[in-house]
């Protein structure tokens, strides 16, 4: 599309680069806020703006937090002796909205998958390790996406954690829909959490 | 089973076309680029969500158009399902069956089987061994549905350590662990797939003896053989001792993925025909016997696609293989021809076992 400002041009071309928003939607988005009071196009810019500089990672878990150690990890009501192992900062999103864990969290960010150039040194393995290391963990719950690549990456890390005394569990798999955690109704994730099985390789059935 | 009837819209060059099938043979008439091997290949794709002869989703499009629309009536049993396939331009098709949309297009294969004759399966002889592999997967999925599956995991899980072992070969760091969790997944669904097409190809032996027998009306002892080097050493051996040699390679050097089909005419292994109607009878013959391979293993009969082959045989192979599709061991039979005598020549107009579309 021509536009005949440049100004309107390259804040459409900025929207465009969000995820599931084209040309049209931009477009839309952009004209909106051409219609508010300046005042307000300011708040919202200084939010995202502050939202991605001041935002800090939680140096344990590395879940999205405004301390050092997120609130989860920060909170003695939470079970501290329990791991539970997500790709994303998206499934904690989701396993929070169940209301039915009470432990923490560590975030890899991904799943091994050399066809992507994600190798292990790729993803927060070695601070997973750390933790088990320092001891006091008893459990470790496998909460990654039902694929091959998530299988490959528990297979993985249950190697590496096989000298320690910890118990490695795996959510029920196959519950969840289109591949991912966060598309998994609430009910069921919670209950898959809650009945999440031991981990054996040779039970462990991909799809 | 029994295709009661078909609408093609906007499918390759049909725009808008239905046609009601009968239980027998049903032959479509018609010169070349009429359209008639197209309705053949709409009815592969009812049974196999996906076309015979292109090779993607896209080229089924009628050009010009801006969606293609399939829909088949199957009674498999005494229970009715219509099948109801869309698809636009430059999107992904869906699949329904009774309105109910398939997740995964593999969950039909096997529902509605089916066996395709067509003028191009010399490749199956003269190919490479991918071409054989592909007859057996394409066997077993429309069986064993474990099967396909092993299938696809084990393709997955040997693009990925093909990929580790590239970035291996590129300076990436040799991660023992990793590799052994591919190597474990491998011989786990490498073995199953392994084992089952063994299997399955000696259960097609007899079968392919007892049809190349009628069919090409010779004497010469045939016989099957699977080629593999899991059949001497395990595949996790195979896979840990030529370590250094793969990485080298970048690729996988053991497995199923390499493995081929010998087909034996006496001592010799076939590589080549005398004649081409040694050939045809051969690959019928191949093609008989995966049908009669699904059929016991279904309670009913797949459909029979037969693809323009009665110009290419002889009098004599013609008139036989006619007869033996109208005794009682067949089902519903589709067949494409560009001159109806071969057919009738046989049986006669009033045998009431088949019916006539001439295409357009
Ligand atoms: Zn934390």
């Amino acid at each position: 599309m021509k536009y005949s400002s440049k100004l309107i041009a390259d804040a459409v071309s900025e929207f465009q680069k969000l995820p599931g928003i084209g040309e049209k939607t931009a477009l839309r988005l952009v004209l909106h806020l051409l219609k508010q009071d300046k005042q307000k196009v300011a708040y919202f810019s200084e939010a995202v703006n502050r939202m991605r500089s001041e935002i800090k990672f939680c140096t344990r878990c590395q879940n999205v937090s405004d301390h050092e150690l997120c609130d989860i990890c920060g909170n003695n009501m939470r079970d501290q002796t329990q791991i539970c192992l997500v790709e994303s900062i998206r499934d904690i999103i989701a396993i929070e909205n169940t209301n039915t864990y009470r432990g923490t969290y560590h975030v890899i960010g991904g799943v091994i998958s050399p066809i992507d150039g994600v190798g292990p040194d790729q993803l927060n393995i070695p601070g997973l390790l750390e933790r088990v290391q320092a001891g006091g963990i008893k459990e470790v719950i496998m909460a990654l996406s039902p694929t091959i690549e998530g299988d490959t990456t528990i297979f993985y890390i249950s190697r590496k954690l096989k000298d320690y005394d910890v118990q490695i569990t795996s959510i029920a798999r196959g519950v969840s829909f289109g591949g991912e955690l966060e598309y998994t109704d609430e009910l069921t994730l919670g209950r898959s959490i809650a009945t999440r099985l031991p981990y054996e390789n040779a039970s462990i059935k991909s799809s | 089973m029994f295709l009661r009837s078909i609408h093609l819209t906007n499918y390759k060059n049909h725009a808008d076309r239905s046609l009601a099938f009968s239980r027998r043979i049903n032959c479509f008439i018609g010169a070349n680029g009429m359209g008639k091997t197209n309705i053949l290949d709409a009815i592969h794709y009812i049974a196999l969500t996906k076309s015979y002869f292109s090779s993607t989703d896209q080229q089924n499009i009628r050009i010009g158009a801006d969606f293609m629309r399939l829909t088949g009536d199957v009674s498999i049993q005494g229970h009715d399902y219509r099948i109801v396939s869309r698809q636009q331009v430059g999107k992904r098709k869906d699949f329904s069956i009774n309105d109910l949309p398939y997740r995964k297009m593999s969950d039909h294969v096997g529902r509605m089987p089916v066996v395709m004759i067509a003028p191009d399966d010399g490749v199956l002889i003269s190919g490479s061994s991918e071409e054989r592999r592909k007859f057996l997967d394409n066997t077993l999925s429309q069986t064993d549905h474990e099967y396909l599956e092993h299938l696809v995991l084990y393709n997955k899980y040997l693009d990925q350590r093909n990929a580790l072992l590239k970035s291996m070969n590129n300076g990436g760091r040799h991660d023992t662990v990793l590799l052994e969790s591919y190597d474990e997944q491998l011989v786990r669904y490498g073995e199953s797939v392994y084992r089952r097409r063994r299997q399955a190809l000696s259960d097609l032996e007899p079968l392919f003896a007892h049809y190349h027998r009628l069919v090409s009306l010779e004497r010469e002892q045939t016989s099957f053989s699977y080629d593999s080097t899991l059949n001497d050493t395990p595949l996790a051996e195979q896979l840990r001792d030529n370590l250094p040699k793969q990485i080298l390679l970048e690729r996988t050097t053991a497995g199923p993925h390499r493995d081929d089909i010998a087909f034996m005419l006496g001592d010799t292994r076939l590589k080549r025909f005398g004649s081409q109607g040694q050939q045809k009878s051969f690959l019928i013959a191949l093609k008989l016997a995966q049908y009669h391979y699904i059929r016991a293993h279904k309670s009913f009969h797949p459909f029979l696609l037969i693809d323009d082959i009665f110009d290419k045989i002889d009098g004599e192979r013609s008139r036989q293989l006619v007869q033996l599709l109208s005794g009682e061991d067949f089902g519903q039979i589709f067949i494409t021809d560009t001159d109806e005598k071969h057919i009738t020549d046989e049986l006669g107009t009033g045998a009431g076992l088949f019916d006539i579309y001439r295409i357009p």
